[in-house]
Parts: C-alpha cells; sequence; structure tokens
C-alpha cells in the first residue's frame, strides 16, 4: 500500500507547530497504524530527520496511552484505539491526517504527544475509597448484585485515553469523570465519600479547563471501550444531589 | 383556537383572559427571565466551550452525535429571531396599546393582515422548524443533565420529547400556514 | 560469599507470622522522616507506594509512563489466584502453596512461596474493598474459575481485564496519598542509575523525559517495582516500553541478577505477520479447552486458514492430542509452546511465514453450537479477528508461541531485599516466587503480595535499624559521581550519530535470543549467541544513530538506552542458560531431555537458585548459589503422558 500521512509536527509546548507530508511507500495492511509510523519513523531517522514522538505503550488496546486523531476521529476510523487500528482500514494511495489530541487542558508536548496529567489530578481529587491497606472486611461480606457489579465494570473499563475529550465539540471531560464516578456510586464500598466524590472531581475538571457537556453524544460513540453517556447522567444526579444536601460537620474537640 | 373557524369568537376570549388575568401576565414575567437566562447562560456556555479548545482540528471531519445536538447555538439564534420578529408584531403592540389606552388589539384580525405576507409566513414556519430541532435535542438533554435517567423510563422520556417537539412547532407553524392558504376565514 | 536468605526458622506455616513479630518497628512519630523511593508503578509499585505512604513514611513514586495507571500490569487479562476456598471445592493455603511450588518445575524458596500463598487471601479483601468490580454470581457473592489446569477454582477475575481493574484499584490507592501530600508523583521520569555509597542503597537518578533534566534523589531506601525483561526477545506481549534498565543498573552497582534465563514462552499468541512487527497479542490460554491443535501431517509452504478447511481428517497432525492422551490440548504452557516450536522446525508449520500452527474451533462448534462457543469466547474471536483481518467461526486460528513473562530478576531475601541493604527488588523485578515457571494468574497476586503486605512490613525493620538521620545529601560525592556517569552515557548515546536505528539493534538482538535462548537451548547455540551478543554490543556502540538532543523529548534517546541494557543483560541469560545444565519448566536445554524428548531436570546439580555478581564491565560475571532446600514437598517430575 502506498499512502501520503500529513502529521503534525511540533518541536515543544511553547513553540508552533504545522501539518507535514510524508509518503509511505510499502504499508502491509496487516500492519497496525502505529507498526506503519515506526515503519516511517526508521526511514526519518535514516534520512537524518528527528522521529515523529508519539505516546504508546502496550499496543493490545488497554493501557490508553496511545492518542492519535486520524482523519478527524480520536483513534481513527474505528471505534478502538490506534494501536489496534490496522492499515486494512485505509485504501491504498489514501491520504490521513494525524493530529494530536486538541483542548486547553491537554496541551501539546511535542508532535503527537500531549500532556493528560489533568486526568490524574481529576482521579486524586476523590477517584478513591479512603481504604489503608489491611482491617478490610472479608471479600464476601460484601455482597454486590451481580447486575450491579456489572454496570460498575461497565464504567470502570475505561482506560483514560482522553478520547472522548478529543471527540467533544466542547473538549469536555465528563465521560471520563462520570464512568470514576458512576462505578463508585454504584458499589456500596464508594457510598460513604458518594458525595464529596462528585463534588471534588467536578471542581478539579472545571478547574483544569475541560468544557461543559451539551449532550451531543459524540463520546460515547468514538469511546474504544463503549462507556455509555449513562454514566454522564449518573455524574449530573450525583453532582447535583451532592450540591443540594452535602453538609460540612464542624468537628468539636477543644483547642 | 383559531382552528374552530368561528371568525375568532374562542381565540379573543382567551386572548383576552391571557392578557388580562393576572397570574398568567406574572408567569409571562417569568418567562421572559427564564428565557434571558437561557439566552445569556448559553451564550457563556457557548463562549466557556469554544475556549476549552484553544487550537481547533486541521481535518473535521462530521464527529459523531446528531448535527442538530451540536448546532443549539445556531438554532437557538434562529428561534430568537423569530421570537422577536413574533413580539413585534403582536405582543409588544398589544401590551403597548393596553398599557397606554387600556384596550387590547383586534388580534385575530392582525393576524390575518400579517400572515397575508408569505415571506412572513415562511419565517414563522422556519422558526417552528428551528424550534422542532431545539426541542427534540433539549427535552431529553434536559433530563440527562439533571440526571433524571433511568433504563425503565428513557423509553418514556425519549417519547415524550419527540412527542413535544413534534406537535408544538406543527400546531405553531400551522397558524400562518392556515392564514394564508385561507383554510381558515 | 554466601547468600543469606533469612527464611524464617520453625514450621512453614508460622514462619511469616513469627517473622512479622520479630520485625523492628518504626515509631508512629518517626515514620515521617523518613524517605522512600518507589521506582514503577504496577502493582507492585503502586501498591507498595500507596500502603508505605498511608504508614506514614514520605514517598517518592517514579514512572516512565506519562501517569501511573498505564503500567504493563494494566494488560494483564485472566485473573488472580487467591486460596480463599469459597467454591469448597479442597482448595487451602497449603494446597496453593504446594501447587506454586510444584509448577515451578522445585526451583523456588519454600519459605516465600508458603507465603505468597497466606497472603493470597487478604490481597481480595483488600481490592474488594477499594471497589474492584470482580465477577460475582447471582447471589451477590465473588466469582470463581479454575485456570491453565488448575484443580480448583481459586481464580478471582473481572472479565477479561483483571490486570487493569487490579491496578485501577492500586491506583486509586496511589491517587489518594498523592492527595494526601504523603506520595510526591514523578511522571514521565525514567530512573537511570541507583546511588550506592558505604554498601547501602542511598537515592537513585533519574532523567525528566520532557526536559531532559538529570536529576538526584535521596532516600533512606530504594524500592525496584520495574517489571520484567521479556523485552530482551524484542517481540514479546510485554509493551514497548517495559524495560530492564533500572534493575540493570542495580546489578551493575552490586545488586545480584538470579536466574535470569527462566523465561516463560506463552503458547496462544497471534503470530508474526512480518519484519513490520512491533509486539505480539496473547490470547487467554482458556481456548485450549475447546480448540483443537493442529498442523498437516507434511510440510505445505504457504498452507492458509482458508486451505485448512478442505483438508481431510487423515492429513492432519493433532499433534498434542497424540503425544499426550491424557492431558492433551491442555499441557502445560511451556510443553505446548516447545512442541508447536518443533512441528514447525519441521517444516510443517502454517500461514504465510510458516510459524504458526492451527487453533481449529470447528469440532467445538459442531458440538456446542456457534452461540454456546460465541457466549465463551466472543470478545477473544473478535479481537482476533480485529488483528487478522480472519474470521474464527469459519477458518482455523493461528496461534504460535510469545515471550510473556520473565521469572528472573534481582535477588531478593525473604525481606525482598538485594543483596545490598536498603535497595529492594518487587514483583516481576524479582526473581522470587515462580522458580523455573509461573503459574495463570500468579503474576498479579505476588505483585500486590509483595506491595501491599510484604514490604510494609520488611521495610520497617531496615527503616529502624539504620535510623532516619542515615541518609545522604545530594551533594555527596556518591551522588555527583552517579549524575556524572549518566550524563556521560547520554552523551556517548547522541555522539556516535552512526548508521543503524535503535530499533534495528534491538530487532538483531531479539533474533538472536529467540533463536538461541528461546523455548529450547542447547550448548553450541548458547556459545553461538554470545559470540553474537559481544560483536552486537560492539557494534551498538560505534554505529547506533540517536537524532536529537537530551533537552527535549527524545523517545529514541531513551530506547537507546534501554536496548543497550537489554544487549548487556542478553549476554547474562545465556551464560545462565549455559550454566544451568539441567531442562526445568521454561528452561530447556536439549542436551537434557528423557528418551521420550521430555524435559528432565536435576535436582542433585541444579537445585540452586543461580545469582549472578556484576565483575565491572567486559570482565565475566561471578555465579554465586543459593541453594534450595525442600523440607515440606516431595521432589517428583512432572508427566502429562
Amino acid at each position: 500500500m502506498k499512502i501520503t500521512l500529513k502529521v503534525w509536527r511540533q518541536k515543544n509546548r511553547d513553540s508552533k507547530g504545522a501539518f507535514k507530508t510524508y509518503q509511505v511507500d510499502h504499508a502491509s495492511p496487516d500492519m497496525s497504524f502505529l507498526e506503519m509510523i515506526d515503519v516511517l519513523n526508521t526511514d526519518l531517522i535514516k534520512k537524518g530527520e528527528e522521529s515523529i514522538a508519539f505516546d504508546h505503550d502496550c499496543r493490545e488496546g488497554i493501557c490508553g496511552m496511545c492518542s492519535m486523531y486520524i482523519n478527524g476521529h480520536p483513534h481513527g476510523p474505528l471505534q478502538t484505539t490506534t494501536c489496534q487500528l490496522h492499515m486494512r482500514s485505509f485504501k491504498d494511495g489514501e491520504t490521513i491526517t494525524v493530529e494530536p489530541w486538541r483542548a486547553k487542558a491537554f496541551p501539546v508536548v511535542k508532535d503527537l504527544v500531549v500532556d493528560r496529567s489533568a486526568f490524574d489530578r481529576i482521579q486524586q481529587a476523590g477517584g478513591y475509597v479512603s481504604v489503608n491497606t489491611g482491617g478490610v472486611p472479608d471479600a464476601n461480606e460484601i455482597p454486590i448484585p451481580k447486575i450491579v457489579a456489572d454496570e460498575a465494570f461497565d464504567a470502570a473499563a475505561c482506560i483514560g485515553c482522553g478520547a472522548c475529550v478529543a471527540a467533544c465539540k466542547n473538549a469536555s471531560a465528563m465521560l471520563f469523570v462520570g464512568a470514576k464516578v458512576s462505578q463508585l456510586a454504584l458499589l456500596p464500598q464508594g457510598k460513604p465519600e458518594r458525595k464529596q466524590r462528585a463534588e471534588r472531581m467536578v471542581a478539579q475538571m472545571d478547574a483544569e479547563g475541560f468544557g461543559s457537556c451539551t449532550n451531543t453524544g459524540a463520546c460515547e460513540a468514538e469511546c474504544p471501550k463503549g462507556i455509555s453517556v449513562t454514566n454522564i447522567a449518573r455524574l449530573n444526579r450525583e453532582y447535583l444531589g451532592a450540591m443540594l444536601t452535602s453538609y460540612q460537620v464542624e468537628v468539636g474537640g477543644g483547642e | 383556537m383559531i382552528f374552530l373557524n368561528d371568525q375568532g369568537v374562542t381565540f379573543t376570549h382567551w386572548g383576552h383572559f391571557m392578557g388580562t388575568n393576572p397570574i398568567i401576565r406574572t408567569l409571562e414575567i417569568g418567562l421572559i427571565i427564564g428565557f434571558l437566562a437561557h439566552i445569556v447562560q448559553g451564550l457563556l456556555l457557548w463562549r466557556a466551550n469554544h475556549a476549552a479548545r484553544p487550537v481547533k482540528y486541521g481535518v473535521a471531519k462530521k464527529p459523531a452525535g446528531t448535527w442538530y445536538s451540536r448546532s443549539m447555538g445556531l438554532l437557538g439564534t434562529l428561534l430568537l429571531l423569530f421570537l422577536i420578529l413574533h413580539t413585534v408584531h403582536f405582543w409588544i403592540p398589544n401590551r403597548a396599546n393596553q398599557f397606554i389606552h387600556g384596550e387590547e388589539l383586534p388580534l385575530y384580525q392582525m393576524m390575518f393582515e400579517i400572515f397575508s405576507n408569505p415571506w412572513i409566513v415562511l419565517i414563522y414556519v422556519v422558526g417552528c422548524i428551528s424550534l422542532f430541532w431545539h426541542l427534540l435535542h433539549g427535552f431529553a438533554s434536559a433530563f440527562q443533565s439533571l440526571g433524571l435517567n433511568h433504563q425503565k423510563y428513557n423509553g418514556i422520556i425519549s417519547f415524550v420529547g419527540i412527542a413535544f417537539s413534534v406537535i408544538v412547532p406543527l400546531i405553531f407553524s400551522l397558524m400562518p400556514i392556515a392564514i394564508y392558504f385561507e383554510w381558515i376565514n | 560469599m554466601t547468600l543469606d536468605s533469612k527464611i524464617p526458622e520453625g514450621p512453614l506455616s508460622e514462619k511469616w507470622t513469627k517473622h512479622k513479630f520479630n520485625l523492628k518497628l518504626v515509631n508512629p512519630a518517626n515514620k515521617r522522616k523518613y524517605e522512600v523511593i518507589v521506582v514503577g508503578t504496577g502493582l507492585a509499585g503502586a501498591s507498595a507506594a500507596a500502603s508505605l505512604a498511608e504508614l506514614g513514611y514520605n514517598v517518592k513514586a517514579f514512572c516512565f509512563q506519562d501517569s501511573p495507571r498505564r503500567a504493563h500490569s494494566i494488560a494483564a487479562q485472566g485473573g488472580i489466584n487467591a486460596a480463599k476456598n469459597y467454591q469448597n471445592d479442597g482448595d487451602s493455603v497449603h494446597r496453593l502453596f504446594y501447587d506454586t511450588i510444584k509448577g515451578g518445575d522445585y526451583r523456588a524458596r519454600e519459605g516465600n512461596v508458603y507465603r505468597l500463598a497466606q497472603v493470597s487471601v487478604s490481597i481480595i479483601d483488600q481490592c474488594v474493598a477499594q471497589g474492584v468490580p470482580f465477577a460475582r454470581e447471582y447471589g451477590g457473592l465473588l466469582a470463581n474459575r479454575s485456570f491453565g489446569g488448575a484443580q480448583v477454582s481459586r481464580t478471582f477475575y473481572a472479565r477479561g481485564q483483571t490486570g487493569q481493574q487490579l491496578l485501577l484499584g492500586a491506583y486509586s490507592a496511589l491517587n489518594r496519598q498523592i492527595a494526601n501530600g504523603k506520595v510526591k508523583m514523578y511522571n514521565r521520569t525514567e530512573m537511570l542509575d541507583v546511588v550506592v555509597s558505604d554498601g547501602k542503597a542511598r537515592g537513585i537518578i533519574t532523567r525528566d523525559l520532557i526536559t531532559g533534566k538529570i536529576e538526584a534523589h535521596s532516600a533512606h531506601a530504594v524500592l525496584l517495582c520495574t517489571g520484567g525483561y521479556g523485552n530482551v526477545y524484542y517481540l514479546s506481549t510485554n509493551a514497548m516500553g517495559s524495560n530492564v534498565t533500572a534493575a540493570w543498573r542495580a546489578h551493575k552497582k552490586g545488586a545480584f541478577f538470579s536466574n535470569p534465563c527462566f523465561t516463560q514462552i506463552h503458547p496462544t499468541c497471534i503470530p508474526v505477520t512480518g519484519d513490520h512487527q512491533s509486539k505480539l497479542t496473547l490470547m487467554s490460554e482458556s481456548l485450549r479447552n475447546d480448540g483443537r491443535i493442529w498442523v498437516p501431517k507434511t510440510a505445505r509452504p504457504g498452507f492458509k486458514g482458508t486451505d485448512a478447511v478442505n483438508l481431510p481428517e487423515n492429513e492432519r497432525d493433532y499433534f498434542l492430542e497424540r503425544k499426550y492422551p491424557s492431558f492433551g490440548n491442555l499441557v502445560p504452557r511451556d510443553v505446548a509452546s516447545r512442541n508447536a516450536k518443533q512441528v514447525c522446525d519441521e517444516g510443517r508449520g502454517v500461514g504465510a511465514t510458516g510459524l504458526a500452527v492451527f487453533l481449529d474451533f470447528t469440532d467445538a462448534i459442531k458440538r456446542d453450537g456457534k452461540k454456546t462457543i460465541e457466549a465463551k469466547y466472543g470478545n477473544l474471536f473478535d479481537m482476533y479477528k480485529q488483528i487478522t483481518g480472519e474470521n474464527p467461526y469459519e477458518v482455523p486460528m493461528m496461534i504460535f508461541p510469545a515471550v510473556h513473562y520473565t521469572m528472573g530478576g534481582l535477588w531478593v531475601d525473604y525481606n525482598l531485599s538485594t543483596n545490598v541493604p536498603g535497595l529492594y527488588a518487587l514483583g516481576e523485578a524479582n526473581f522470587s516466587d515462580h522458580g523455573a515457571n509461573r503459574l495463570g494468574a500468579s503474576a498479579l497476586m505476588q505483585g500486590l503480595a509483595d506491595g501491599y503486605f510484604v514490604i510494609p512490613y520488611t521495610l520497617g525493620d531496615y527503616l529502624a535499624t539504620i535510623g532516619w538521620a542515615d541518609k545522604l545529601s545530594t551533594d555527596h560525592p556518591s551522588f555527583k559521581q552517579a549524575l556524572e556517569s549518566v550524563n556521560g552515557t547520554i552523551n556517548k548515546l547522541l555522539s556516535i550519530k552512526g548508521n543503524k536505528t535503535v530499533d534495528e539493534y534491538h530487532r538483531e538482538l531479539g533474533l538472536i535470543m529467540w533463536e538461541y535462548c528461546g523455548m529450547s537451548r542447547n550448548e553450541p547455540g548458547l556459545k553461538i549467541a554470545k559470540k553474537k551478543i559481544q560483536e552486537l554490543k560492539v557494534n551498538f556502540w560505534s554505529n547506533v544513530n540517536v537524532l536529537g538532543s537530551n533537552n527535549e523529548l527524545n523517545q529514541e534517546l531513551e530506547k537507546a538506552g534501554r536496548v543497550s541494557d537489554l544487549i548487556e543483560l542478553g549476554e547474562l541469560m545465556v551464560d545462565d542458560a549455559l550454566s544451568r545444565g539441567e531442562s526445568c519448566g521454561g528452561h530447556f536445554r536439549e542436551e537434557s531431555q528423557t528418551p521420550e524428548g521430555e524435559a528432565m531436570r536435576n535436582d542433585n546439580e541444579f537445585a540452586y537458585v543461580s545469582a549472578w555478581e556484576f565483575k565491572g564491565d567486559g570482565q565475566a560475571e561471578e555465579l554465586h548459589k543459593e541453594l534450595l532446600i525442600f523440607e515440606n514437598v516431595k521432589l517428583t517430575q512432572r508427566s502429562y503422558k
């Protein structure tokens, strides 16, 4: 296969980037998209040109590190991660445009690499159950209906790649936040902290500069793990409920 | 009520009720404030959401989701233009007259005059179509945003949403159409 | 020198309890005076960092990925073992211990493995409390399955994404401590050296992968939780970034490396399609429960799945069923892998490369119906179709073995301490619990056991012993020296400007390792490999091409450093394979087999853990032996006939 690639090249966070056009003459339909970039990078190095920087790690669709915006879709035309996209999804002679995720909260670090640490900070704001190691009850002392456990799992399957933000016209992170809030709101383990979790995670999300959800559903349609927008509704419910009813207890005890 | 085709007797009766009843008048103020709030909030949202992606994509393929859910700003603007025109035609002159002379205008007759102009009819119809798309997204979206979402009721919400967004604009737009084509006289 | 494993005295079942009591404790008020460095944030690293921070220590955690959540533990599919006996099917701590020792072909310590089985029970409790959504029965209690040929159902799972869910659990605990200010997290930061002074580990040298800044970090102890080295084969199921750099540079600073030749080759991976291949994808070995493995009886180059459908039964060789009538397609991983390689070596392999065998579901679909097979393996079939473009419901799948896990690693004692005081190794990075072969669903168990339930006790003993004043400033000459050496290596890599890319060297190394130190090994082959690796190393340092500078995100530079370490490790693996003249577990020496061609262990000569000591660049490493003593199990030869 012959492919023409238009790739975003940007030296670093502060410099201005631009598209650059490359030819890949010997792509195989069995190559993954990232392997095709590997081949191109080897060619570039041989020519004395710096290789294209891109994030990738497990290459089996689970680590969430790969993040290319291909021909107007996060992770390309299929509902999968970039590493699981193969060249047989493209036509011989096609021109493919590759860009980094675009969002204020995901600044470009270099070429196709963006900084997604905003996601980590949102998780740090409350995406956990406050239990220390040890001293927990026996696993079977917390029975959870199968249907609830399954739904919590569906939400927990999020790989944190950021495709939802990349796809959303508002660069909103509601699907990502909704997935974690949902998982822990559904499970009894998450109940004690559910109000402050929803409030804190939403506050952090806003502080990071993500846009707001206008319910277009693009995130769900592009999510490689098929996370449902039901989780956004649940996040809204948790958040509104928390805003209306949460309270801070003044802890007495004297000076 | 105009479809009763009784030379406007019923219409004028209820028009008078709507124009003078204190409860309705209070609600009207609420409606105006609500509208303004909705517009201001929509504009703020639009601005914030644009700021969330300062550098746009090079390739803007049709993203997933429906076009009208992404076009609330456009549809809302069309709707607003229609509303301005509509209030200029009826509501403002009528309320002004009530305020100055203490009398209502003959709205029924005015309708016939205004809707004899095909351009105005067209604008009203376009306005109602915008309203249809706006509601089609807005109704279900409101439930989603309030988190009023349950597998058991999602079907009903969606059905009522579609029915509401079809019926209301349809009846609205039938008024100028019916008058223009002289189905009513 | 003698290696002291510090296994406590006393009956097996009381060793850990007694040991915990004998360990010194750090006064709660003093814990905040200690600093601990954790390198790597997979299951072992994240759980250790979180647990130590909860106790009150100040932790600095490092990962090279853009987020701690992306560590390769996330890719584990099958499940996690625990001796809960929820199924009432005869499981117990002792049975899990016995299965693990036996599965490891009697090359692991009894004391370590027994402790692993003991704490396995607490791991499940801990993960459930964190909100890990394990699979459940309709009654709301946890579900289990039997995994990897185990006789009991002791594997807990979260669909095919158990590793992901466990890691996200540990990640959430880590996040909580980051928010508390007890853990300082360094993302996209790679460890490039350990600082050792007065015989103790004092800190590390790191490189910020975005800015290139080289920095020194001082601490009272350093924990390496940096995973395995399967990428020495270039193609493996490991992530692209998985590397041995942290462990290897620790080795060069004095930490012994144990059993490096013990690698696990997984039989059911998607075959290689061409030179462009960058990694291999594993498919759950549960597929072997219903799929039948075969190749044509005679060599047929280029034979495809579409041809297979029309090949009559009498021209097919179901080689596993033929050779192992009682276990058939369910023989252990190493046996299945070796036999697949053998038929391919005979020229009977299938597919474009001839390096694949069929895994055929035709009979299973006939017997149980497509629906049943879809319910069991639907997601795996979809994954296969996505990668290969072939529909496994219609044509047989093609599979080939791939490197999956490395049992070897840094030598550690019962406290998980390397022979360098203050330097610890956890999870896959150490050699400890799996012997010569790891059982399915035991890697997750070991990573979390080390991080949640072992290190919080054993590290306290060391810290209490040295006292909080025993920490060096980063101005100390030992840090300066390490900084200089790291800078020197980087500058050297950037200055060579040769003709070959890093990937080309990596691929060459992989081919050598796979050919001579892969599924079966022999002395002449290993000697060839050693020579080839030495040549490759010389060539690398004179002809590698690394463009760009240090002061930026430079992925070629990152890879170059890692590949240079993998080359050196490769040579040590070959040395280790040469010195171990027996077949055991994942290590098959052709010189040591039964008349029927099965692996033959030699307990009289080789019942030891090898521990290699680095003696300087270009010098032969010295082999130390820790003899293994078995007081509770009887050593038997495996048989699957």
